[in-house]
């Protein structure tokens, strides 16, 4: 059986999460179908403008991974595209496929874009939501992936024009829908979301009123390459709004119409369009956000929702609103809705809606062709355990499909999903891929320069503006330019082939493409370098269409000039350039965990599967962690007692896995691939092992509190403490009240527990359930029951659970008195002081970092939060990286969370270290810094600059002198600016390099 | 044409691949028109541009400098790049004036790869604004002392 499995994975939907996991699975060596409907991947991120908490421009990080994605050797992007049918079974599918046509030969297409610009016929666009027009040939966004046109037939005249414009000869009117077939060994779902058809909620407005608009229009308009370029303007009239609502769940909480669950993202997105928006416009803008709970619950969120209350000034009502007027003549909105118990009305001159998620639209239609089960609102039905399995072994699921979620948790669980289908698929690793061979590299060192210049016309987007044959005239004469000519298109598949001709005919030992961007396209000329023999850093680019021909569109002469002055000068770089050594790095195929509680242990087996070593690491003698203590779920979908046994007895049966129990790390030193740790075992021997990633999977621990009588009586307990006598069948009482966020979203601990709302909710109906006829309140701050967990917040309410807010300013007494416990507090919907007397009092205890971060921290040199959880490397798409390579991190040491999350962190983990551990030996990037060790002086500046601990200080003939770990070095030349000495050279940006650039692209040189 | 009988400015600008030099590209892809004056140079990062860089350019007879990176505080890709950035540009501003350099031909810009629209206005900006100078003092220092 196992020789039949097949080492490719198909992976359905383009979006981030989709392409998370395709990178994951390429890069650690399995063969990858992306496939995605649409004309090109990226999914609704590259809709977003920015991205909260950090309000990253969402474009500028999703960008490097389109591009990455689009040229991986390992990964065949398939856009246009849907799946018909599924045979087979886990290692071996065999999946049937539609490809709907574009109307355009995709081989051919180069993505010049003429016939967009000649097209005569409008269409609406609709990746700008329907606010702009787009011709009827068209590509959805600039940086499209892949970058090919693609005609809507619906709009399409017929009349030729594209046709006849197309120097590549790509359109074609008759082409037909194909069919396809692939044989993969997994799949995994990526297909995302629907955004939630505001039209439903017709007492909003939306498409009567034009200036009311969704949340994702709204991102458009203030998306710099959105409509309105990046101004906040009203639809109706173009007018700069002042007053904007924004208005929170909409299609989501909304049992009427059947969407019960929170969509889990949308207070964030909202709270960060009402920041943005109050950036990008000049007069003071006054932005409200009506919402029912703000369930800012994930890392550094409340933080944020601080700050936009205080620095940003955002209003916050607690409210639904009922219902949007519009005042005919203005076309301003009223927004009718009810605070403290008094119906209210305000005017507004927009209204943005916070739509919600919706399963994908096909999600019934995919469901039936593969044969997986969904849940009662139609997403992917996954268990609390197992949240990327499907129904069906070998098929995974990530992203909004297993239900709504944010970016960085749809990463995570892309790189989780990854993991899993390479632990079906591990025995081929390599089996479908090719290892790309280069000729040997031809020696330079000797040789005067000699520089071929290649210039393309791009169609007519450079040639029709720059006179191409003047600048390749110009390039001729340079100094050392010994071939210079013009390309049609010089990225075409011929020209690779001219490219190569020519640099073994005239000897050319330094490479030139003027043309586009370098940051699409200077991988391709590299490589087609290497095919001709010679060190790939010895190409360089320059851009005469970005920078001259479609910014000067009107000044022929001066764009010519301009080209000419950018050719010379990068002409003058050329001249120097050297060639440069990609590093190689021996890789140990073994993973250090540290950690051994649920997340340390999936990934310890995760990897285990896949054949790595394991060294487990757990300070406790026990393993399981946080785990042990917990009896069941809110999603009693499964036995946690269970699960934690079945886990122990895999962890410790599996031979891949070494485990140290009553142990500690108390030594790391090297890098990525070449570790040496210390690890001190229970009787004070120290073991020193050898691996090539360290996983950082430590834990955290309840807080122990100090208010609320909390230590001084027995009858206040915490709701672990609850959920103890609750399993052990110790608890008897009558009246109960629970108190959320304790210890938590106060001035210390200014971030959300996350976890302690559901736990809250799971307590309570399990005490409804053992004893009906005991009241309780639940003292809620507001409740965060996000996504699915909505349900069972309901479920509570209507089973006669409490649920009563409160402020920071109001907050619940407790007192003993006589032997009674009294709990007070104010009950705003009866606008009255309560007080009763429960017979348990149960705090919500905050969720705290694990004590040891800080000196583990240390150890590893990576960061920590302010409120001492470990800090990834980017809070959006890199969550279970450090900045560090090599070193990752996962479950609560990272930040609170539920044990599905976690999970997805620990298998993600896993995915992300395969990429190192998978490999013999690691190629780094050849652009690092170099000491001269004769110019060192030791001074250090480079050592505390690097932000990686690239540079450490050895001893060199009683000299301390700087040395560059080529492994950790990232080449951002930080240190080489700041050197005094000048003894740091930074490979491809030598001072001497960019010196001559800059005198070049300023003065005529004589030849 | 302008002030200072035509006078058209030359401007360097160093750029950082991932943010600015992308902000650059979208300038270009959406069309956005700006004047022709400016010379780029792409670096990694904005906190690889030495100050001796700006200096040699002015030297060389450039009349605007233009350093340009992610924005703050999170947006560099290489985490803390551009806050270096920040720290030797605004030193280097205020030595400029000791070699008879006005400050303002010095920009320091955060552009990111979706401000397109903003790359083209500071070159606008900046264009504008040095042709008011007039020409890089120590080029006329220059022709005098030929
Ligand atoms: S990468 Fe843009 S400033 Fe560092």
């Amino acid at each position: 059986m196992a020789n039949q499995k097949i080492g490719a994975v198909l992976v359905i939907g383009g979006g981030v999460a989709g392409i998370q996991a395709s990178l994951d699975l390429a890069d650690s060596g399995f063969k990858v179908y992306l496939d995605d409907q649409a004309p090109s991947i990226g999914g609704v991120m590259a809709q977003l403008d920015k991205t909260f908490p950090t309000n990253d421009c969402s474009m500028c990080i999703l960008s490097p991974k389109l591009v990455t994605a689009g040229r991986h050797p390992n990964i065949t992007v398939l856009t246009n595209v849907e799946v018909t049918r599924l045979n087979g079974e886990a290692g071996s599918f065999e999946v049937k496929l539609r490809k709907l046509s574009r109307y355009i030969i995709e081989e051919k297409c180069n993505g010049c874009g003429i016939c967009a610009q000649k097209c005569p016929i409008e269409a609406v666009d609709t990746f700008n939501e329907g606010l702009s027009n787009r011709s009827a040939i068209y590509v959805e966004y600039p940086q499209a992936v892949p970058l090919k046109y693609k005609i809507d037939r619906e709009k399409c005249i017929g009349c030729g024009t594209c046709f006849e414009v197309c120097k590549a000869k790509a359109v074609a009117y008759d082409q037909k829908d194909s069919e396809a077939t692939l044989k993969v060994g997994a799949i995994i779902l990526a297909p995302g979301f629907e955004v939630f058809d505001a039209k439903l909620k017709s007492e909003y407005g939306y498409g009567r009123y034009p200036n009311v608009v969704t949340s994702i229009e709204f991102e458009r308009i203030l998306s710099a390459s959105g409509p309105y370029g990046g101004l906040v303007l009203r639809p109706s009239d173009g007018e700069i709004p002042k007053k904007i609502a924004f208005i929170q769940c909409v299609g989501s909480r909304d049992y009427q119409l059947g969407n019960n669950y929170c969509s889990a993202a949308c207070c964030m997105y909202g709270m960060k369009e009402a920041v943005i928006a109050k950036e990008h416009t000049p007069s003071p803008l006054d932005a409200k956000i009506f919402f029912m709970d703000m369930r800012s619950y994930g890392k550094e969120f409340d933080a944020y929702y601080k700050r936009a209350q205080g620095e940003w000034g955002i209003q916050f009502v607690r409210s639904r609103v009922a219902g949007v007027t519009e005042d005919p003549k203005t076309q301003n909105l009223f927004v009718h809705y009810v605070e403290d118990e008094t119906p209210k009305t305000e005017e507004f001159d927009m209204v943005v809606l916070s739509v919600g998620m919706q399963p994908p639209k096909n999600a019934e239609k995919l469901a039936e062709s593969l044969g997986i089960k969904l849940n009662g609102y139609k997403f992917c039905e996954t268990q609390a355990f197992s949240p990327m399995e499907t129904s069906k072994p070998g098929v995974f699921v990530c992203g909004a499909f297993s239900g709504p979620k944010d970016i960085p948790e749809s990463v995570a669980q892309a790189s989780g999903a990854a993991a899993k289908a390479m632990g079906v698929i591990a025995s081929k690793r390599g089996a479908e891929v090719a290892v790309k061979e280069y000729p040997p590299e031809r020696d330079v060192s000797l040789e005067e320069p000699r520089i071929g210049v290649f210039v393309c016309h791009c169609g007519i987007n450079i040639g029709g503006v720059v006179n191409v044959p003047e600048v390749v005239e110009y390039a001729r004469k340079l100094p050392n330019v010994v071939f210079a000519e013009a390309n049609v298109y010089t990225c075409s598949e011929d020209t690779q082939k001219l490219i190569k001709e020519k640099i073994v005919e005239n000897k050319l030992n330094r490479v030139i493409v003027a043309s586009c961007t370098p940051r699409t396209h200077e991988p391709l000329f590299k490589e087609t370098v290497q095919e001709a023999g010679l060190n790939p850093y010895l190409f360089e680019m320059t851009n005469i269409r970005d920078q001259c021909s479609w910014v000067h569109m009107h000044d022929a002469k001066e764009a010519t000039e301009k080209a000419k002055d950018l050719v010379r000068s990068i002409v003058a770089k050329a001249k120097l350039l050297a060639p440069l050594k990609k590093p190689l790095i021996n890789v140990t195929p073994v993973a250090l965990m540290i950690g051994g509680g649920v997340s340390g242990m999936t990934a310890s087996l995760a990897l285990a599967d896949q054949g790595f070593e394991v060294h487990l690491v757990e300070k406790e003698p026990e393993l399981g962690g946080q785990l042990r203590r917990i009896h069941y779920l809110l999603e009693k979908d499964s036995d946690p007692k269970e699960k934690l046994d079945a886990l122990v007895e895999a962890v410790t049966k599996n031979d891949k896995i070494r485990v140290y129990k009553n142990a500690e790390v108390v030594d790391v030193y090297g890098f990525v691939g070449n570790f040496k740790s210390k690890i001190r075992q229970k009787d004070g021997e120290e073991k020193e092992v050898e691996h090539g990633v360290v996983i950082v999977a430590t834990g955290a621990a309840e807080y122990k509190p100090n208010e609320y009588l909390y230590g001084k009586d027995p009858r206040v307990v915490t709701q672990h403490e609850l959920e103890e006598k609750l399993a052990s069948g110790a608890f008897q009482a009558k009246t109960v009240v629970m108190i959320q966020c304790v210890g938590a979203r106060n001035d210390e601990r200014p971030n959300c527990a996350r976890i302690c709302c559901g736990q809250a909710i799971k307590n309570a109906l399990k005490i409804k359930e053992t004893s009906p006829e005991t009241e309780i309140y639940v003292l809620y701050k507001d409740m965060r029951a996000y996504g699915f967990k909505e349900d069972y917040y309901r479920e509570a309410a209507v089973k006669g659970v409490i649920f009563v807010n409160y402020g920071d300013e109001r907050k619940p007494q407790v007192k003993a008195e006589n032997g009674k416990l009294l709990a007070s507090f104010w009950e705003p919907v009866l606008n009255e002081q309560l007080e009763v007397e429960p017979d348990l009092i149960v705090l919500s205890a905050a969720t705290v970092p694990n004590p040891d971060n800080k000196k583990l921290a240390d150890m590893l040199k990576v960061p920590l939060t302010k409120d001492g959880f470990f800090l990834e490397a980017h809070m959006k798409l890199r969550p279970v990286d450090f900045a560090t390579e090599g070193i990752f991190l996962c479950g609560m040491a990272h930040s609170p969370k539920y044990i599905d999350e976690s999970i997805a962190q620990a298998c993600a983990t896993a995915a992300r270290a395969t990429t190192i551990l998978s490999k013999k030996t690691l190629e780094m990037e050849g652009i690092v810094a170099n000491v001269s060790e004769d110019l060192c002086s030791g001074c250090r500046i480079c050592e505390y600059l690097c932000p990686y601990g690239a540079v450490e200080m050895k001893d060199k003939e009683g000299k301390t002198v700087a040395h560059v770990l080529e492994a950790l070095c990232k080449g951002c030349g930080a240190c080489g600016t700041a050197c005094p000495t000048k003894a740091i050279v930074m490979g491809h940006f030598t001072t001497d390099e960019i010196l001559a650039q800059v005198k070049a692209a300023l003065v005529e040189v004589k030849t | 044409m302008s002030e200072k009988n035509g006078f058209e400015p030359k401007i360097i600008g160093f750029l950082c691949n991932w943010c600015s030099y992308a902000g650059a590209d979208l300038a270009g892809v959406s069309r956005i028109q700006y004047p022709p004056n400016i010379r780029i140079i792409r670096v990694m990062c904005s906190g690889r541009i030495d100050p001796a860089f700006v200096l040699e350019a002015f030297k060389d007879g450039a009349d605007g400098v233009l350093v340009a990176g992610c924005h703050l505080p999170s947006d560099c890709h290489y985490i803390s790049g551009n806050f270096k950035a920040l720290r030797r540009i605004t030193l280097l501003k205020k030595a400029l004036a000791e070699f008879g350099i006005e400050p303002e031909r010095l920009r320091l810009e955060w552009i990111s790869a979706s401000e397109g629209d903003k790359f083209a206005a500071v070159v606008r900006d900046m264009t504008e604004q040095i042709k008011k100078l007039g020409p890089n003092p120590l080029k006329e220092m220059e022709v005098k002392s030929q």
